[in-house]
């Protein structure tokens, strides 16, 4: 399956943190790289959706939806700021 | 980008279909009446979501197709193992309500209005877009931005909004390269974007212009990576991947 990047999912982002998030900057957990959502590796369907980091493919992201209910796993994120 | 972002909740709502508009062959823009609609800038998405009989729900992403200000359209391009899009270009006629919601995003956006570094949009197929978006917005506004539209497509057939890109002047230009098949004469360029393509049409590093590249996964990673070799911080370049075509 091709893989997107964080653009696709710039609804879902704005529905889980009520902002736009596309352009925020964050920083893998694992390595250190820096970067925004936009830029990072998105899948859609892996089950649920799940955001990597570009540089070491680290899970960054990991969002299940369930009975309408978004459960967000932000673990592999060092940082994730708002411009 | 702040003083954007902020708009409240996004919520899903129905809208109506108010016309459609085939642009080849396997893409149709389609315009919607959006009674509630906030506004968009140029290079923004909005979601679709489409739910069927049983329940079952897709939702999908697309970019805008039209300027700020203007009735809000999408271009859809048909994927033939798709779950939206055969619905949207094949079964969809003016009258039919849909349900979206946006504008979306805010990286992938032209920041006009405090950047008028010249443009180089580099588009891939349907990636093409968000730049009509943008294009469309800098003849609104009065722009002088300089901007440069590479567009790779696999035919001539294949591009979208030719007769709309073709008619661009005034400090835009619009250069094809055709992948896959090429007019008896063609003398424009052929094949895929390659380092020695990008050298010729990319901006000089010294005007310090901003790039943004719009296409299938494959096509971004390869042009965003020619851009680096050429020196484009970066901070300088946008990107955006889109799914499921298998490249122009």
């Amino acid at each position: 399956m091709d893989t997107l990047d964080g653009n696709a999912i710039g609804g879902l982002l704005q529905e889980i943190f009520g902002t736009e998030m596309t352009d925020a900057i964050g920083t893998c957990g694992t390595c250190g790289a820096t970067g925004p959502v936009a830029e990072t590796v998105v899948y859609l369907h892996a089950p649920g959706t799940v955001m990597r980091c570009r540089i070491c493919t680290a899970v960054l992201m990991v969002v299940v939806q369930r009975d309408q209910v978004n459960c967000v796993d932000l673990l592999g994120l060092a940082t994730l700021q708002t411009s | 980008m702040a003083g954007t972002a902020v708009r409240g909740r996004l919520t899903w709502q129905d809208v109506t279909v108010v016309a459609v508009t085939d642009e080849t062959a396997s893409v149709r823009t389609i315009e919607l009446e959006v009674p509630d609609w906030a506004g968009h800038q140029a290079g923004q998405h909005l979601d679709v979501r489409l739910t069927a009989e049983d329940g079952y729900v897709a939702e999908r992403s697309y970019s805008i197709a039209s300027a700020p200000g203007e009735p809000v359209a999408i271009t859809v391009e048909r994927l033939d193992d798709g779950e939206v899009s055969p619905y949207l270009t094949e079964e969809l006629r003016p009258g039919d309500e849909i349900e979206i919601r946006g504008p979306i995003g805010g990286y992938f956006v032209w920041p006009w209005h405090e950047d008028d570094s010249p443009l180089l949009l580099l588009a891939g197929g349907s990636g093409v877009v968000p730049f009509r978006s943008m294009l469309r917005h800098r003849a609104r506004i009065g722009s002088s931005t300089p901007a440069k539209l590479l567009l790779s497509a696999r035919s001539l057939p294949d591009v979208i909004y030719r007769s709309e890109l073709d008619a661009l002047r005034d400090g835009v230009e619009v250069i094809y390269t055709l992948t896959r098949q090429q007019p008896p004469g063609w003398s424009g360029h052929s094949g895929r974007v390659t380092n020695a393509l990008l050298r010729e049409v990319a901006w000089p590093i010294s005007q310090h212009p901003i790039a943004y590249v719009c296409g299938p996964t494959a096509f971004v990673e390869s042009v965003a990576a020619g851009l680096v070799d050429l020196s484009y911080p970066a901070d300088r370049i946008k990107t955006e991947r889109y799914g499921g075509v298998g490249g122009p």
